[in-house]
């Protein structure tokens, strides 16, 4: 045991937590309208309490569990955190107390299905909300969680590298949200106009706040207060910055000026991108990754998304999606062992084979996250109605589904 | 009586408040409003989307006068708002039948000022 990792991962933990709520929650509160920024507020709070609820009770076991034998999902063992305790479990971090790297597991278990409220935002019931989270959670996140972290997983097997969770969380939830754009329809009157961001000062603040706590995401994903940990802080930032200052150069050419929205958005690509490869590159090739995944998320925003004319409202998978699959993908490319030891080299380092294994990664994520949100989509349209009425949605879903107004009108 | 309805360039406020207290014109509603004129707007752009012809924020003075004061408020209006740019704004003049002061009960020019 070391107290020193302990505080670490107790403390990204704590930072983790944060990039749900308050980072994401005002990150995608201020992109929608003002009728609606309370229902994504409670989505992320609800997401923080059930999932949370679900990992301790049955959500870890099955992601992190011993495995049943093939690879497919951990066994029931840890069930209600059964067997899960003070003393560290070796398998998965040697020097913090299992609790530690459960509940730091946890977090990133919530975020998960958080970053998914953003394609389906200003439209979805709540009932429906809650039953495709519980659902997702369980039957996507949890075994793919296990394929590729768990002891046993057998895309870990096969040498799949995610340091922090681009294919886990980034692809996942990104490929899931665009399922879902194509599912649940356009918002009513995106075809006259389009919707104005609300309060793009929150969405600067929320942006700001996931930055900040992805240190805990990627630093934290070491598990050790360490040179790995400082090493994924370093390329977490740079990667960032790079990505940010693109995304507001491109915009600037394109459009004429350069957007606040644009440069946090760029940044938060930048976060998604280097998060598989945060503990396997170096800071040089990190920059790159960064200037990459703002024009390839930019193409997906600005051009793709608008041809396509699919409603993604808040861009999961422009973002997510795309970052979290560049982000893989280079990770193939620029990983090396004089950065880790415990990764392996990528095609620029001599390793040919691990970009192969990663595009393997992402094509079964693509597949498996894409098929899997499909049909729980279905079941939960078939059983409670995944959208809400017309006029509740032009009313708004504060009112509707809360009954309650962010803003009054007269003091 | 006339009800004076200005739209204006919402940095001009301050300009027009001083030319107003000069022809001792002091009473005054103002609200934070949107709208467009000839030039349509603006062009604001979110993630690479341009979304033409967005209102633009103006300022609007709603002013009750008796009739000696409707030429003395036009003018200061115009003085203090005009840039001489597109987009000064306009002012709206109507008939007002009747004013009333709610404390005092008073109606009429003498409820006005």
């Amino acid at each position: 045991m070391n107290t020193g990792d302990t505080g670490w991962v107790l403390t990204s933990s704590a930072l983790v937590l944060l990039m749900t709520l308050p980072g994401l929650a005002f990150f995608y509160g201020g992109l929608v309208r003002r009728k609606n920024v309370l229902s994504v507020l409670m989505q992320c709070l609800i997401i923080l309490c059930v999932i949370t609820l679900q990992w301790v009770l049955f959500g870890y076991s099955l992601t992190f569990g011993l495995d049943t034998g093939q690879g497919i999902i951990g066994g029931l063992d840890w069930l209600g955190l059964r067997n899960v305790g003070g003393q560290p479990n070796t398998d998965y971090a040697a020097t913090i107390p299992h609790y530690a790297f459960m509940i730091f597991q946890c977090m990133f278990a919530v975020i998960t299905p958080a970053l998914i409220i953003g394609t389906y935002a200003e439209r979805i019931k709540f009932s429906a909300f809650l039953a495709f989270t519980l659902l997702w959670a369980t039957f996507v996140y949890d075994p793919l969680g296990h394929w590729v972290w768990g002891t046993g997983g057998w895309l870990r097997n096969l040498g799949a590298l995610d340091f922090a969770g681009g294919i886990v969380v980034h692809t996942s939830s990104g490929v899931s949200a665009l399922v879902l754009a194509l599912l649940i329809g356009k918002r009513i009157g995106m075809e006259r106009q389009h919707f104005a961001p609300h309060n793009l000062p929150f969405t600067v603040l929320g942006g700001a706040l996931l930055w900040f706590g992805w240190f805990g995401f990627n630093a934290g994903s070491a598990l050790s207060a360490n040179e790995l940990a400082a090493t994924a802080f370093v390329t977490t930032t740079v990667a960032t910055a790079a990505a940010g200052l693109t995304w507001a150069l491109i915009e600037w050419q394109q459009n004429g000026s350069p957007t606040a929205l644009g440069a946090v958005t760029g940044a938060v690509a930048g976060l998604v991108a280097i998060t598989p490869a945060c503990g396997f590159v170096n800071p040089m090739n990190a920059i790159f990754i960064g200037i990459i995944v703002s024009f390839l998320c930019y193409v997906a925003i600005a051009k793709v998304k608008s041809y396509f004319k699919y409603d993604d409202s808040l861009d999961v998978f422009g973002v997510h999606g795309v970052g979290g699959i560049w982000g893989t993908i280079a990770t193939g490319l620029f990983a090396e062992k004089a950065v880790n030891d415990a990764g392996a080299n990528g095609l620029f380092f001599g390793g040919a084979q691990q970009l192969l294994i990663q595009c393997v990664l992402v094509v079964v994520t693509v597949v498996f996250a894409a098929a899997m949100t499909w049909i729980i989509f279905k079941l939960v349209d078939a059983v409670i109605g995944v959208r809400v009425e017309k006029t509740k949605e032009i009313v708004g879903l504060d009112l509707t589904q809360h009954s309650e107004s962010a803003y009054t009108l007269v003091d | 009586m006339k009800y004076i309805i200005a739209i204006i360039k919402p940095h001009k406020i301050d300009d027009v408040m001083k030319a107003l207290e000069e022809v001792d014109v002091n009473l005054m509603t103002v609200s934070n409003v949107l709208g467009r004129g000839r030039q349509m707007g603006v062009t604001e752009v979110y993630r690479g989307t341009k979304e033409v012809g967005s209102l633009l924020k103006k300022v609007k003075l709603e002013i009750a006068v008796n009739e000696d004061f409707v030429e003395p408020t036009i003018q200061a209006i115009t003085k203090g708002a005009r840039t001489g740019e597109i987009g000064d704004g306009k002012i709206f003049v109507l008939d007002l039948p009747d004013v009333y002061r709610i404390r005092t009960g008073e109606r009429g020019g003498t409820a006005i000022g």
